[in-house]
């Protein structure tokens, strides 16, 4: 696989939009015809080699090509923005919209994502090794069309409206996140292993959610069905036992969401 | 200042040579000839000298139009900027840059104002016509109109809940009713009688509405049949350039083909009165409307049925009344798939598309004068009801017989955007395309409505009427726009499509010819090539001066001063000064004395 290295020249001030940051666009391209790839600064178009050394031909095909951003990419957005294939690995934190809409390939992000990381995806792997801040693999603003498929993982917390939108596909974060994960979730999996504060599958009808930890605002349109223990859902698994709900019922009554609640971390439901 | 000094061809003049000429209202069906015109009018012909001055278009092999003239469409106002604030998701996908001549913009069904004037002008269109205006939010309409470009616009004022309206018509003050529209009309620098839902927007302010034409109203005590009588009555007798614009009960209900066929009826005894102080481009067909009605977005009142279990087509008694009449006129409000946003001033209806798809919407109460409400809408080929109002869509268009009866919309963005009027044009010329429509979509368009058997395609001529010469001659502007005659402005759309090898089988090529014109020309100006625009010619705004001399006018505006305590804004704020409008154009009307 051949490897392009992208290192950051310093601070970036107005932010960077960098959908040109994928395997896709990189693949057949030589170090230096990708630095004079253009991207957007505010309102105006730089090339790419303003911001970052570039070093590394890209291979023949996205599959081959495999791109190693290292340093803080936090101002620069949209990388591997609608990537189908090959490997991003970023050796810092990134930017808002990471792996948005991606459809294939594998991004690491060996830091912290800003807001939108794998929003809408379709596809692939995002792995955050630090946290995410909100609408991690949601819809974008407005709609309620999320993630379809692929998974997204965050090791650390992530904030509000995880999820929101999910049609397929598999979020799962392993610390803690904020309010309104799985909002108008209709299929999928999302399991939080940590808490969640509240709003917690707000108008889901489908799909199901996992929160391994305490839930602080249980919503009221929820009705316990049962409840189960060690669950093992689409290969994932979550040890203990485990409340079992279904809802989100409070506007509509024909629902078929499905929310598993730590029974030892919510005492009071 | 209105004529053509743009950047094109810069000063109006042009010669469009050799193309096959469609003009119905000077019944020219495809003849070759050339269209000639001279700082921004049509001319019969330009002399030698005018000649080298001239910009010429060879448009050899291709079809020569009037400039398209849309008669319904949302496209400025409160309800469509709260469409574009609802709707982030809307402008995500669907955006343009700007280039040195035009502006950036955004937004697929509820485009931002630049983009509506971009879009409209590369299909060919030159002239749009706002759906509803309601009074108080005139201004904001204004401020939107004048910044559209590319397109002359106008808008149709909503009167049908309005409280001074239905007071007036209940208690038979018919002096007071008839000035209070033509004072209107100029104070809000609108141009016609726009009737929603009539009196039960009113009831819908007490979260109830009104299900048929005798059943009264709260507070008002006022019947729908009422309310369209009287305006329908008010409108002949001021001598409006369009009929009454009716949106009727009912909207979006099961069975409530009814009610539309009913009212229809309603005004059939009230003889049309157009009586405008205009000078009059020529034409052969009389160029004066004949209709005392103008139905909008007919296939949203023809539901039939009684449920959404045993929905079906309901067009066939509408269609069959407007066969018989000659008093009607309607717009189809078509529905081409895919994205929509849902905006109307019929708040209950909105409701009950909330209640159906459970999907984010607002409502919005104007004072003492109607309503509105906004949903976002996806129609699906897999659906069973969005097919079956696909085909609805189309069986008015095609199974109203004379085709000077009907005119194309989408009513954009309520059945579609107004970007998939190509599509419905190779739909309605193309079997073939329907056929390929109907494999796609659910079962229920076949089963449930008429349209499978029909065989009809539309030519060029009957398109030309549909989008150009009704819809012109429907609102009372074939004086000047919808034809080619001597002294009509200088709209012209010239479309890549030879009628003498035009295969309505090969539909996929004829949409994407509607879709960019090959040239779009605005008052003697080419303003879009091939999907690029090249010029932005100044537009105009069109409302109604109605000089009148009517008995009531005085003690009419006692009244509105009075009730005015009841008004958030002060008296000398309700007006829209000229300064909101670019190219203020009023349109002369005679009205009658009152008697």
């Amino acid at each position: 696989m051949a490897e392009v290295t992208l290192t950051p020249k310093g601070e970036i001030g107005i932010m960077v939009e960098a959908e040109v940051i994928i395997p896709d666009t990189f693949a057949g391209k030589s170090a230096s015809e990708i630095g004079d790839l253009v991207v957007w600064q505010g309102p105006k178009e730089l090339p790419l080699s303003d911001f970052f050394d570039v070093k590394g031909d890209g291979g023949k095909t996205p599959e081959e090509t495999s791109i190693v951003i290292n340093g803080d990419v936090s101002r620069v957005k949209r990388i591997g923005n609608e990537m189908t294939a090959g490997k991003i690995t970023i050796n810092g934190s990134a930017g808002m919209h990471v792996g948005s809409e991606m459809s294939g390939g594998e991004i690491t992000v060996i830091g912290d994502a800003n807001s939108w990381a794998g929003m809408e995806m379709k596809g692939g792997l995002l792995h955050i090794t630090g946290n995410a801040k909100d609408h991690a693999g949601c819809a974008y603003r407005g709609s309620w069309h999320g993630m379809t498929g692929g998974r997204l993982v965050i090791d650390g917390d992530a904030d509000s409206q995880v999820g929101g939108g999910m049609s397929g596909g598999e979020i799962e974060v392993l610390g803690s996140v904020q309010n309104f994960c799985g909002i108008r979730q209709n299929g999928g999996l999302i399991v939080i292993r940590g808490d969640a504060v509240r709003g917690v599958g707000a108008e889901m009808n489908g799909g199901t959610i996992v929160v391994g930890g305490s839930i602080t605002n249980f919503l009221a349109g929820f009705e316990q069905v049962g409840s189960e223990s060690d669950l093992a859902l689409d290969g994932v698994t979550c040890p203990g036992e485990f409340l079992k709900f279904s809802g989100d019922n409070a506007i509509i009554a024909w629902t078929k969401g499905t929310l598993y609640a730590s029974k030892n971390a919510n005492e009071g439901l | 200042m209105a004529n053509g000094n743009g950047n094109g061809n810069g000063n109006g003049t042009i010669a469009i040579k050799n193309g096959y000429v469609f003009d119905p209202l000077n019944e020219i069906d495809g003849e070759m000839m050339d269209v000639f015109i001279k700082n921004g009018k049509v001319v019969r012909e330009l002399t030698d000298s005018e000649m080298k001055d001239a910009k010429v278009i060879d448009a050899k092999g291709m079809t020569v139009m009037p400039g398209g003239v849309d008669s319904h469409s949302h496209i400025a106002g409160a309800k469509v900027n709260g469409g574009r604030m609802m709707r982030p998701e809307d402008s995500y996908k669907w955006n343009r840059k700007k280039t040195p001549l035009t502006h950036s913009g955004s937004g697929y069904t509820v485009p931002s104002v630049y983009m509506e004037g971009y879009e409209y002008s590369q299909m060919g269109y030159t002239t749009v016509f706002e759906a509803a205006v309601p009074p108080l939010e005139a201004r904001h309409t204004h401020e939107e109109m004048r910044s559209i470009p590319m397109i002359d616009t106008g808008g149709y004022l909503v009167l049908g809940n309005n409280w001074f309206i239905m007071r007036y018509l209940r208690d038979g003050e018919m002096d007071r009713a008839a000035a209070y529209v033509a004072w209107m009309m100029k104070a809000h620098k609108t141009y016609g009688i726009k009737c929603v839902n009539p009196a039960g927007v009113e009831n819908w302010g007490w979260g109830q509405n009104v299900g048929s034409l005798d059943e009264a109203n709260i507070h008002f005590e006022i019947t729908p049949r009422e309310v369209i009588e009287g305006l329908c009555e008010i409108n002949e007798r001021l001598g409006l350039p369009m009929a009454m614009h009716l949106h009727c009960n009912n909207l979006g209900q099961p069975g409530c083909f009814e009610i539309t066929r009913d009212s229809l009826k309603i005004p059939s005894q009230i003889k049309p009165n157009q009586n405008l102080d205009v000078e009059w481009a020529e034409t052969k067909v009389d160029p004066k409307r004949l209709e005392s009605v103008y139905l909008t977005h007919a296939q949203f009142n023809s539901f039939g049925g009684t449920s959404w279990g045993d929905f079906e087509s309901g067009t066939k008694e509408v269609i069959d009344y407007v066969n018989k009449t000659d008093f009607v006129v309607m717009d189809s409000g078509c529905v081409p798939f895919g994205e929509a946003t849902v905006m109307t001033g019929d708040g209950p209806a909105i409701h009950n598309l909330y209640a159906l798809t459970g999907n984010k919407w607002s409502n919005t109460d104007v004072e003492l004068e109607c309503g509105s409400g906004i949903i976002p809408f996806t129609y699906l080929k897999s659906n069973p009801i969005h097919s079956v109002q696909w085909a609805m869509g189309l069986e008015l268009l095609l199974l109203v017989k004379d085709t000077w009866k009907s005119i194309m919309t989408t009513d954009h963005p309520n059945g579609g955007t107004f970007l998939k009027y190509p599509l419905v044009m190779a739909w309605l010329m193309s079997r073939a395309a329907r056929n390929a429509t109907f494999d796609e979509c659910h079962a229920w368009a076949r089963d449930r409505s008429d349209l499978d058997a029909v065989d009809r395609e539309l030519s060029l001529y009957d398109i030309a009427i549909l989008t150009r010469a009704n819809t012109a001659r429907t609102i009372g502007l074939s004086h000047r726009k919808g034809s080619l005659g001597v002294g009509a402005d200088g709209d012209v759309t010239i479309y890549n499509i030879d009628p003498k090898s035009l295969n309505p089988r090969d539909y996929e090529n004829l949409a994407k010819s509607f879709e960019q014109a090959e040239y779009t020309v605005k008052d003697g100006e080419i303003v879009s090539r091939r999907g690029e625009i090249v010029a932005i010619p100044e537009k105009r705004t069109y409302y109604v001066d109605v000089n009148v001399k009517e008995a009531g006018t005085k003690d009419m505006l006692a009244d509105v001063k009075e009730w005015f305590k009841y008004y958030t804004l002060g008296f000398a704020h309700y007006p829209t000064p000229d300064n909101y409008l670019m190219n203020p154009t009023p349109i002369k009307v005679n009205a009658e004395e009152a008697g």
